[in-house]
């Protein structure tokens, strides 16, 4: 029970954060393209400056709360992982430092360097997050022990000794640039105003279009390089509501984008995210990181849970400080609802 | 290079460079509320200045800190599975309260504070002031909770498997060893804080420009760094020192550079440890001092490394040594210091003491140097453990990471953070280069457009 209710609740926090920092990760991979002037530019990024930082914390926040509730999965995971890992933590280090400095900086060559910086890690952090979860879609050659270490790329196939990289994971990463940069258009269209919203709304369309096909493609990979994940799926046909889900939503955006409606496409958009991402926790529960090298190697729910004193004792002060800190998120963000100010830089 | 030895530089690298910046936000959090709270009651513009200043370099800092926080956090996992995978229970909820705890809070009110004042009233805009200081500290107690559990274990079971498992979660969070501790770490922040501020204020008169906030900067900064630094020797350092006396003697002895049990021990205020000899070369010692200030009397015995076998001494002797000493050294200075410019502060002569001034400038590193030291004494005097008396550190780093690919990510973390710390200098000096006054010139020209537009 234990497990399952600490599953989810990780999994909630991940999908949340996907959700919140998704849209300042797209803006960050979208913004070099969309806009035209240093104007344009400011209203971009003042619609994720006083938020992106909170954002950022849900993936600390559930990066500790898997540390104490699955302590073998975190160890595991992190090791095995841990050259993309570290190439993540660069990338988290650039773009935080890029973003907020650049208007600190009143000289037009190092701004340029600072958003060309800002850009291009955002979109890789997109692409490495996609590909981190096709890994664990995927399976990795996890030891009896527990361990395993993944080369950055070996063949470049999904097989019993993958790397990081292959064609499947690839596609993993394609898909969450794509729907992130998506996401991030999406944003834009409340947060900012003028020629610049109009060509957000516009540019969504052919991202939309291509989003669509990817996650085509990717569903049927996942079959394809792991039938065991649609288990769960015909164990409780009930939950084919997920992929419905998906379906609906992904008209939803399309439907409330064409009708300039942008909250709604928005929240479509947050949808698809979170279908997706819960689609692929059920596909794999209650496993947590499945092992290439025989299904006795996976790492499962019960193998990697804490003691049950410390999941009862957490169990109280998580849904007491998550309490607070929706609150915290919802004055935040009612604070700065409504177009972003263009002046308001800060600092 | 041994794995291990690789792992231990990349955490101890990595921390040492974050902790540069967070012992500044947490000290300047506290002195930004007294700005704000003067700005309030005396509703001068001048202090409301002061504190966005003081706010503009907090940005800075704090974002510096948060992405080289965010590594942490993932290190434990990363370079040391071994140890995470056994002590995950009990270390991963300190730290995952952190994030759930403070830095949702820290986030959204800096987010405010920075971006919204605007937007809110004025009492609200010092309480979002308040509520980033609340989070920093809220942050430094989580992380000091983890340390001095590895320090001093409480409160745990060990589960046949080997994992650790919290007992009691408020004697968990209330360890003697954590609450001493942090009261120690946070003055030593307080401490970097206001020598920061009042070392600013220094310049400006020293400069002989913007004179009414230098002298804003001074009286803050100097009325927190006389308590502050008197505070981090005496309660707080005395009574840590004592209880590490107590639970880590063998600690002490490296730290003191003690090698012979002895009745009556000597305090080192100079020398160099040769650990071949057993002895201290070109010692400048001074009887009794070290008994009486561990137990209050001048005969007491105090244990040296001879009492301890060689597998449960701190590995790296010297440098432990040399880091309490420079600790201990410069932490006396601050008190000289201090006390010399609150007395002047006192008499009214302190804004025209060019000598002062000039003192205060200079030592606006030393905080960075003793904290650091503090942090390195602690740390290595817990060695060769990795939780004290229970996991070597030879038994906690992750196996499958080999050195090669641990140098590989530390020197790529040098390399990076070679780059943020010439970035940070630059805007930092850019900050204070443009002063106070810098932002009333670009408010009245947003307001001008605004009013346009």
């Amino acid at each position: 029970m234990m497990g399952f209710i600490w599953f989810w609740l990780v999994a909630v926090m991940i999908v949340v954060y996907v959700v919140l920092d998704g849209f300042d990760l797209g803006v960050g991979a979208l913004h070099l393209f969309l806009v035209r002037n240093e104007t344009e530019r400011k209203a971009a990024l003042a619609s994720i400056g006083p938020v992106w930082d909170g954002n950022e914390v849900w993936l600390l926040a559930g990066g500790g709360t898997l540390y104490f509730a699955f302590p073998l999965m975190y160890a595991s995971a992190f090791s095995g992982f841990y050259l993309p890992l570290m190439i993540v933590l660069w990338l988290l280090v650039l773009r935080g430092v890029s973003l907020e400095l650049r208007n600190h900086i009143d000289v037009g060559v190092w701004r340029a360097l600072l958003d060309g910086v800002f850009g291009l890690a955002s979109a890789l952090l997109a692409i490495f997050f996609g590909a981190a979860l096709a890994n664990v879609m995927r399976g990795v050659p996890l030891q009896a022990d527990g361990y395993f270490f993944l080369p950055l790329w070996t063949n470049w196939q999904p097989g019993a000794h993958p790397g990081i990289l292959d064609w499947y994971t690839v596609i993993g990463g394609l898909v969450a640039l794509v729907a992130l940069t998506l996401h991030g258009a999406l944003w834009l269209t409340i947060k900012t105003g003028g020629e610049l919203e109009q060509r957000a709304r516009k540019i969504a369309a052919p991202l939309f279009l291509v989003l669509v096909g990817l996650t085509v493609v990717s569903l049927v990979a996942t079959i394809a390089v792991r039938p065991a994940s649609l288990d769960n799926y015909f164990n409780h046909p009930v939950t084919f509501i997920v992929p419905v889900g998906v379906v609906a939503s992904l008209v939803g955006i399309w439907f409330w984008n064409r009708k300039a409606q942008a909250l709604k496409a928005f929240l479509a958009s947050c949808f698809y995210l979170f279908f997706m991402l819960a689609g692929a926790c059920w596909g794999v529960y209650p496993v947590l990181l499945p092992a290439t090298t025989g299904a006795a190697n996976d790492i499962t729910l019960t193998r990697a849970l804490s003691g049950p004193h410390t999941l009862a004792v957490g169990l109280v002060w998580w849904s007491f400080g998550m309490a607070l800190a929706v609150c915290y998120v919802v004055f935040v963000y009612s604070r700065f609802k409504g177009k972003a100010d263009e002046q308001a830089g800060g600092h | 290079m041994s794995a291990e030895l690789i792992h231990r530089l990349h955490f101890a690298f990595t921390v040492t460079f974050h902790y540069l910046f967070p012992q500044l936000t947490m000290g300047l959090g506290l002195l930004i509320v007294v700005l704000k709270t003067m700005a309030l009651r005396t509703g001068s513009e001048e202090w409301d200045r002061a504190s966005r200043f003081w706010g503009r370099i907090f940005a800075i800092n704090f974002v510096f800190g948060v992405v080289t926080g965010i590594p942490m956090e993932f290190e434990f996992g990363t370079n040391w599975a071994r140890f995470s995978r056994l002590s995950g229970g009990v270390i991963g909820q300190p730290l995952a309260m952190e994030g759930v705890f403070s830095f949702f809070l820290e986030s959204a009110f800096l987010g405010l504070f920075l971006y919204g004042e605007k937007r809110i009233s004025r009492t609200m805009h010092w309480f979002s002031a308040v509520m980033v200081w609340l989070g920093s500290w809220i942050s430094g107690f989580f992380i000091i909770v983890t340390d001095a559990w590895m320090q001093h274990p409480v409160s745990y079971n060990r589960l046949p498997d080997g994992h650790f498992e919290v007992l009691s979660f408020w004697q968990l969070l209330l360890n003697p060893w954590g609450l001493l501790q942090y009261a120690h770490n946070m003055t030593g922040a307080v401490v970097t804080g206001s020598f920061v501020m009042a070392a600013v204020g220094a310049f400006y008169l020293l400069e002989g420009r913007r004179m009414e906030y230098g002298r804003i900067f001074l009286k803050v900064g100097v009325v927190a760094g006389v308590i502050a630094s008197i505070v981090i020797i005496f309660p707080t350092g005395d009574l840590h020192g004592r209880y590490m006396a107590r639970y880590q003697p063998a600690a002490i002895a490296a730290m003191e550079g003690l090698f012979h049990t002895e009745i009556g021990a000597p305090i080192v205020l100079m020398g160099q440890p040769n650990e071949e000899t057993g002895q201290i070369d070109n010692p400048l010692v001074v009887n009794d001092v070290l008994s009486f200030l561990i137990y209050g009397t001048t005969k007491a015995a105090i244990k040296g490394l001879d009492q301890f076998p060689h597998d449960q001494r701190p590995t790296a002797l010297p440098l432990l040594y040399y880091a309490y000493h420079i600790m201990a050294g410069l932490g006396t200075w601050f008190v000289l210091l201090m006390i010399v410019a609150a007395f002047l502060l006192w008499r009214g002569q302190l804004y025209t003491a060019r000598w002062a001034l000039w003192a205060l400038l200079l030592s606006f590193p030393l905080p960075y140097i003793a904290n650091t030291a503090g942090w390195m004494t602690a740390e290595l005097g817990r060695q060769p453990w990795l939780i004290y008396g229970l996991m070597r550190t030879s038994e906690g780093f992750s196996s499958t990471v080999s050195a090669s690919n641990g140098l590989f990510t530390l020197l790529g973390f040098m390399g990076l953070y070679a780059l943020l710390a010439l970035l940070f200098t630059v805007l930092v000096y850019r900050e204070i280069n443009n002063g106070p006054e810098a932002e009333a010139i670009k408010e009245t020209g947003a307001r001008e457009k605004g009013a346009r537009a």
